[in-house]
């Protein structure tokens, strides 16, 4: 957008430029104050916090790094790095199903509308209800899927108590709200690629896999890449599925770094705040290289306008 | 359009895709079927092993008994009492922060919005210790004001984005109309861009109001017992005490997710316009 010639600027040029310089920090100053004391100053709060020990009443005691080389001989927090790896490679699946459901649905026969929209259900609901969902769907006895599972092969598997597929099971229940998602974004998408690029790639032959690969997914880039930075962060903020589900078991074997910090720093297992503040600067540092590629993106859009 | 519209298509093909789209709906939905379905059982059915056939009756004494044996009307209550003031608090100070940085030029401009989304992306935990000592420290800890103030000020970075991108795109020459009239910022703030961006408030305010409903983790961090937890929290605790009553559980489970589903339900366009962050048209 070009900048439009301000005529005011010309009739009071001082006054008027210091008063337009203030102005934008008024509006800025109670969600910015807001942010700042919940959000910013907590940030470098926690990495202060890491380097002590403290049981979030007493003193705080400066023990330098000791918190960061303890992680370093942690097991539980080594399964709780791999976990989160895992989640976050399986988490991806959702981009591309979630496409996949959405060029299902993008059609205009009657009654669409209510179909996309009980598609989306998942999303919209808690993920402490999803847990509760898979529980039950995973229980065994009861649940649906176990009695699917022991008419197929004739026992049953308790998803949810075995160390190999714990994690497996909880990622399979954040993946229903995820997909559903994924195909949003992707069925808003859709609705803007250009239908006459479609017929000219139509007239020239193009079908099927090599229409979707070199004509529509680059029009469907916006919504890639949202729904790549929503799932990359919805897999590495996992915690509620995993508190609902397992609590972490068996053994911890299905715990993440969000839910070790949170065992560690507020649990029945004590209240070790420097330690689990140094769990939670790592998660933070894994998590900063996304941000800070989404950001970096983000604000070369914004300089290319 | 892509794929080739249905119409065009053989009968055949056709006639498969209204097959099609129903039992693809009820394989993706069987989870969230099935509770539903275990919540109307009666205990008894389930008691005789009967837990995928139809019910033997309706029973919705589940869900009286589910108000009657347990605090989930307060649970529920909570939440409301939670949400709804986050909903007002994170929206109103959105619409300032977004209209700062989206009609004045200024040197920080992009670094106060970036920080805003940023912000927005971090994971909770590294939040969590301070914001608890802080939250105890005003003497807020296990109040619906503590959970909520927290709740409006990182929401607020959500809200700023999106704000900020549809200020932006509302056409600047109204403002500089009104600048050339003498009209004042505030002014200008209150009666030009206000009324325009009743769409992106109405966004804003289901999108909230369904991410804090279904908080969970911060509503374990900041509050403890059921005069001030909210309904995730307490289906958790819930959940414990009734081992194996999964008629009960169901039952609260739907409760617990009926109000941002109808929410959704009520205001589904604008729901879907916030979701894609203002970036997909």
């Amino acid at each position: 957008m070009t900048p439009l010639p301000d005529p005011e600027a010309q009739i009071a040029p001082r006054k008027r430029s210091r008063r337009r310089s203030l102005t934008p920090w008024l509006f800025l100053a109670p969600g910015m104050a807001m942010f700042a004391v919940y959000v910013l100053i907590p940030i470098v709060q926690s990495v202060w916090v890491s380097f002590h020990d403290w049981d979030g009443l007493g003193q705080m005691r400066w023990i330098g790094t000791a918190n960061y080389s303890e992680l370093w001989w942690d097991d539980a927090f080594y399964t709780s790095l791999r976990n989160n790896v895992i989640w976050l490679a399986l988490y991806m699946l959702a981009v591309p199903l979630g496409l996949m459901i959405a060029l299902f649905l993008n059609q205009t026969v009657r009654g669409i509308r209510i179909y996309k929209s009980l598609f989306f259900f998942p999303f919209v609901i808690s993920q402490v209800v999803v847990g509760l969902i898979f529980s039950w769907f995973y229980a065994p006895g009861f649940g649906l899927l176990y009695a699917l599972i022991e008419w197929v092969t004739g026992s049953g598997v308790a998803l949810l108590a075995d160390e190999r597929y714990v994690t497996y099971g909880i990622i399979a229940a954040g993946l229903w709200p995820q997909i559903a998602y994924c195909m949003i974004l992707y069925l808003t998408g859709l609705n803007a690629v250009a239908p006459d690029q479609i017929e000219a790639a139509r007239l020239d032959g193009a079908k099927g896999w090599r229409m979707l690969w070199h004509v529509v997914l680059p029009q469907l880039r916006p919504a890639t890449f949202i729904a790549v930075v929503v799932t990359v962060i919805g897999a590495l903020r996992s915690f509620d599925l995993v508190s609902i589900m397992t609590a972490g078991g068996p053994f911890g074997s299905s715990r993440v770094l969000s839910y070790y910090m949170y065992e560690q720093a507020l649990s029945e297992y004590g209240y070790r705040m420097g330690y689990g503040a140094a769990i939670a600067v790592v998660l933070f540092g894994i998590m900063m290289i996304f941000i800070s590629g989404f950001i970096w993106k983000m604000w070369r859009d914004e300089k290319g306008q | 359009m892509f794929p080739r519209p249905i119409q065009s298509m053989s009968p055949a093909a056709q006639r498969l895709y209204r097959v099609a789209l129903p039992v693809m709906l009820v394989l993706w939905l069987l989870p969230l079927l099935g509770v539903a379905m275990t919540s109307i059982r009666p205990s008894s059915d389930l008691a005789q092993g009967n837990y995928f056939g139809m019910p033997s009756r309706l029973a919705f004494e589940n869900y009286v008994t589910v108000f009657r044996n347990s605090p989930l009307a307060q649970y529920l209550w909570n939440s409301f009492r939670i949400t709804i003031p986050v909903v007002i608090g994170a929206v109103a100070l959105s619409c300032l922060t977004g209209f700062a940085l989206a009609v004045y030029k200024f040197r920080l401009s992009l670094v106060v919005f970036f920080m805003f989304v940023a912000g927005n992306f971090v994971p909770f935990q590294i939040l969590m210790v301070p914001v608890r000592d802080l939250t105890v420290n005003l003497g807020l800890y296990n109040t619906i004001t503590g959970l909520a103030l927290f709740h409006i000020a990182f929401q607020t970075g959500f809200c700023t984005l999106f704000m900020r991108n549809f200020i932006k795109a509302l056409p600047r020459e109204l403002i500089e109309a009104a600048r050339v009239e003498g009209v004042t910022e505030w002014q200008i703030f209150w009666h030009i861009v206000l009324p325009l961006v009743r769409p992106a408030i109405a966004a804003l305010s289901v999108l909230v109001f369904t991410f804090v409903w279904n908080d969970y983790f911060w509503a374990m961090v900041l509050t403890q017992g059921a005069a001030t937890q909210p309904v995730t929290a307490g289906l958790n605790s819930l959940n414990g005490q009734w081992i194996a009553a999964w008629h009960l559980v169901s039952a609260g489970s739907i409760l617990a997710a009926l109000p941002p589903v109808l929410m959704f339900f009520l205001m589904q366009r604008h729901f879907i316009a916030g979701l894609t962050l203002g970036a997909v048209k």
